[in-house]
């Protein structure tokens, strides 16, 4: 079984972000760059499968990113992956969601999947799109938000979270699966891990390579537009309650919920 | 200016690999590391879980081959990780460096491959603690006058003395232990090194020492009385114990160096942050010249280890000798880790003097840098020799 995990590279969660007026795009190149941490239970759980499959089951690993990217995929190597592929093309800056989906929809047709896991989301865009629009692309099904996975000979179960509680879902391989971050507890790479990671093929991919229509992705291809962008404003200082006993405080709390609403 | 003419002959950069591996270490730390520090220095343990986590992440073979089941990331890895390592509390780094460093460390350099085979993947794994039996009551500085002995008894020598102050000793199963073979000869050809199993009849371990700092980490005595250890367990040949234990020790003070530098810069990040955010006089403490000064000598004097320690590890990968080196990194980061954790208490003031900002955990922590794995005034006898000679 051959199971791609779709990673990306996000700035850092704790760095300051500032953005280009010109491009209007994220100043990627002054942060430190990160795995997205919702992609780090996808691998986790890939590797999992792994390594209760046995036998010929494989991960590999698949992100598009600036040749910097590196570093996320070696991350995921040192976890435990087998190998990776990696579209970097200057041409893919500025696409959007959509486009990023039809990319690397094409590049899982060219290296081959039985089942591709992805995070539910990236911490920068927070979009959750693509793995249900890899899904369509590849014409598979799309087994969203999973809590828990089991793959039982060519068909994968998942418990897919909802408000109330989970539904069980499940589907034939190939399939597209986005896992939550309650799934499992991603390990660190470890030191032989790490000193592996080298040894693992990286494969790097063109948009020739792929056969990507160049109007369909970039700036060019892109259906969304930022129009513009406003820093968030500092929060107001929340209002202070002072009470002399603490029933009258008590009493002062309910009554601004209850203006509020909340309960 | 034309900068494309400067010929590259130095690189600074750390590998790909390198840079992971520091990446990782530090979520470790962050994550698995830091939220424990309080209880193991309350507990004076280190929690079994803690020490489940350093296994897998491979920390007990970091600077060993990996025929040997180690992480093969070479002296110049083995420090940058241990720079990583320095972050945290004190007590995983005497664990890792009792372990890695030293006590198994003897036995990697001079072991013969049999013996290596034999105990060294358990070793790597962590399924096995070592430690390094050298210092005796009578025996500090002045290695070389150890007088436990090893007398040849058939196949085997019967061990007879007292190493005291070992780091580890009271947990681990294996330990280096030097002892005097031929009375006459001293170090020059009387001191043999051997690999004995801490387990076996007539070692006993004393009570855990009561020390100023490093809790977590425990020092004992370690008494033999006719412990008979196995001829096959000699650390190279008869003779050159003394040699392995220095060649060993050298080793031991490039890491010690790095793990100096790791809590000095993780002081300085905590100084900062504190003088930025502690308001005096209406203004941030960080205003005041005189903290700035304090922030600006830590981060020199940071930046001046680091890249000892960094040159020390690039020579001992090159296969140079680096023994000069290597008492230089000692002396100058430990008397550095040292003054850097002064200063920071300083800016924290009385709070850094409280339990809860951990800096007076660290404040004492340090000061054995200066006295362990060789004084700094051996450290200044080394560098003079060498310069001497």
């Amino acid at each position: 079984m051959k199971i791609v995990v779709a990673v990306k590279q996000v700035p850092d969660t704790n760095a300051e972000k500032t953005f280009d007026p010109q491009t209007k795009r994220l100043n990627r190149s002054a942060i430190e760059n990160v795995l997205n941490p919702f992609d780090e239970y996808a691998i986790e759980e890939a590797l999992r499968c792994k390594e209760t499959l046995g036998g010929d089951t494989t991960v590999t690993i698949l992100t598009m990113a600036p040749q910097r990217g590196v570093d996320v995929v070696r991350k995921a190597l040192g976890m435990g992956a087998d190998n990776a592929a990696m579209i970097s093309d200057d041409a893919i800056g500025g696409s959007d969601t959509m486009a990023t989906a039809y990319l690397l929809a094409l590049a899982l047709k060219h290296i081959g999947f039985d089942l591709v896991l992805c995070g539910t989301q990236s911490t920068d865009a927070t979009n959750g799109i693509v793995p249900a629009a890899i899904a369509e692309h590849l014409r598979v099904p799309a087994l969203t938000y999973a809590k828990k996975l089991e793959i039982k000979a060519s068909a994968v179960e998942i418990q897919r979270e909802v408000e109330t509680g989970y539904a069980r879902v499940g589907s034939q391989l190939p399939a597209v699966v986005s896992v939550t971050k309650g799934i499992n507890e991603p390990r660190y790479p470890t030191l032989k891990g790490i000193m592996g990671a080298k040894k693992k093929e990286i494969t790097m991919l063109t948009l020739a390579d792929i056969g990507a229509d160049l109007a369909r992705i970039g700036e060019a291809g892109a259906k969304t537009q930022v129009e513009s962008f406003t820093p968030v404003g500092a929060r107001a200082r929340g209002e202070v309650f002072v009470a002399s006993d603490p029933k009258e405080g008590a009493r002062k709390i309910l009554d601004f919920l209850i203006a509020k609403k909340a309960i | 200016m034309a900068m494309t003419q400067v010929p590259q002959s130095l690189n600074f950069e750390l590998s790909d690999d390198l840079k992971l591996l520091k990446s990782s270490l530090r979520e470790f730390v962050e994550k698995e590391l830091w939220p424990i520090a309080e209880q193991v220095e309350e507990t004076d343990e280190i929690p079994r879980g803690a020490i489940d986590k350093m296994r897998e992440m491979g920390l007990f073979g970091l600077p060993f081959s990996e025929e040997y089941g180690g992480a093969g990331i070479g002296e110049l890895g083995y420090c940058v990780a241990l720079e990583e390592l320095g972050r945290a509390s004190a007590a995983f780094t005497n664990l890792l460096g009792a372990h890695c460093s030293i006590g198994a460390m003897a036995m990697h350099i001079d072991g013969s491959k049999e013996l290596k085979d034999r105990f060294m993947p358990a070793l790597c794994a962590g399924d096995k603690l070592a430690c390094f039996a050298l210092s005796e009551p009578g025996a500090g500085s002045d290695a070389a006058n150890i007088s436990t002995s090893a007398r040849r008894d058939g196949d085997a020598y019967s061990l007879n003395g007292v190493k005291h102050f070992i780091t580890s000793g009271d947990v681990a199963d294996y330990a280096s232990v030097f002892a005097v073979t031929d009375p006459k000869l001293g170090a020059r050809g009387g001191i043999t090194a051997f690999w004995v199993d801490l387990n076996t009849p007539g070692v006993t371990r004393g009570p855990k020492d009561r020390k100023m700092g490093l809790f977590g980490s425990h020092t004992c005595e370690l008494i033999f009385q006719d412990a008979k250890v196995p001829a096959e367990n000699i650390i190279g040949k008869v003779g050159f114990g003394f040699l392995t234990a220095m060649k060993t020790l050298d080793m031991g003070r490039l890491s010690l160096g790095a793990g100096c530098v790791g809590s000095a810069a993780f002081m300085l990040e905590k100084s900062i942050a504190y003088a930025k955010e502690r308001v005096q006089f209406g203004k941030p403490i960080a205003a005041k010249q005189a903290v700035q000064f304090m922030l600006a000598d830590m981060a020199t004097e940071i930046y001046a280890g680091r890249n000892m320690v960094y040159h020390g590890a690039w020579k001992a990968d090159s296969g140079e000798r680096f023994s000069m080196e290597a008492a230089m990194v000692k002396r100058y980061c430990s008397d550095m880790a040292i003054h850097v954790v002064d200063r920071a208490l300083q800016i924290h003031g009385g709070s850094g003097f409280m339990k809860e900002t951990g800096i007076e955990r660290a404040y004492r922590d340090a000061r054995i840098l200066a006295i362990y794995e060789g004084t700094n005034e051996i450290q200044r006898m080394i560098i003079a020799e060498e310069l001497l000679k």
